[in-house]
């Protein structure tokens, strides 16, 4: 486990690699070579880490719209609410899948910090929305039941 | 080339609400076929919206995204007759853009 959490570290400290990255236009905006680094992450650590969100403060502002019993894993549907002001970016993560990340949203000007889409679960777990507003991060969980898992088809 | 997205765009009180449904297979890379080798992954990665050609949303996705999926979201500013264009690429490089009217 130690050398994948070094790499996670790593990653979240080559941000400003990425950012470069972008600048120079081999990749978009929103620094792809990070992104791609926090899809491979395997622990809940790990992925808020190669978002940049350690230490994520819980928040009351966030809601999450999700089944509190799924009956199929592989189309669970879930909506994400922010109402922090300045929300720049929403996450949402599984933390029971084989990799946490299922999607993340950038927030641009003119769009409000309201989605929802389909994702699949293996397993009963915690769904995790992560948002960043105005800089900073904040977290929140919700449980949903899985009664089929959505992985193996 | 994949098959055209279900775009439907509607406005409330200067408030789009875009739903749209995408065909794709969306395979993990984690299941197995009949012979026991794993199906390679194959997902879309990015979704790009905009609005009059404005963009307002990005998305990533990963593979644990539902097969033909679906994603929706609210932009603010929209009237009726504007145009929403939604673009997705895949880990394989296929890509596909769809416009739709704001109704």
């Amino acid at each position: 486990m130690k050398p994948l959490r070094r790499t996670a570290l790593r990653t979240a400290a080559g941000g400003s690699v990425a950012a470069a990255l972008a600048a120079l236009g081999l990749f978009g905006p929103s620094s792809a070579a990070a992104q791609s680094k926090a899809f491979q992450a395997k622990t809940l650590a790990e992925t808020l880490a190669a978002l940049g969100a350690t230490g994520a403060a819980d928040s009351r502002d966030i809601v999450i719209t999700a089944p509190d019993i799924a009956e199929n894993g592989a189309v669970v549907p879930i909506g994400i609410k922010s109402n922090l002001p300045k929300t720049e970016m929403i996450a949402l993560l599984v933390e029971k899948n084989p990799s946490l990340l299922a999607g993340s949203y950038d927030i641009l000007a003119g769009a409000e910090p309201d989605v929802s889409m389909r994702v699949k679960m293996g397993q009963s777990s915690d769904v995790f929305a992560v948002v960043k507003a105005d800089g900073k991060f904040f977290i929140t969980r919700k449980e949903v039941k899985v009664t089929l898992g959505g992985c193996g088809g | 080339m994949a098959d055209p997205m279900k775009i439907r765009a509607t406005v409330r009180d200067g408030v789009a609400d875009v739903r749209v449904l995408m065909a794709h297979e969306m395979e993990t890379g984690q299941r197995k076929d009949a012979s026991g080798n794993l199906v390679p992954a194959w997902h879309i990665t990015e979704v790009t919206a905009t609005l009059n050609g404005t963009p307002v949303l990005k998305v990533q996705w990963g593979p644990a995204i539902s097969k033909n999926p679906y994603l929706s979201f609210k932009v603010k500013g929209a009237k009726s007759g504007d145009t929403v264009s939604v673009t997705w690429v895949d880990n394989k490089g296929d890509k596909r853009t769809d416009e739709a009217k704001v109704s």
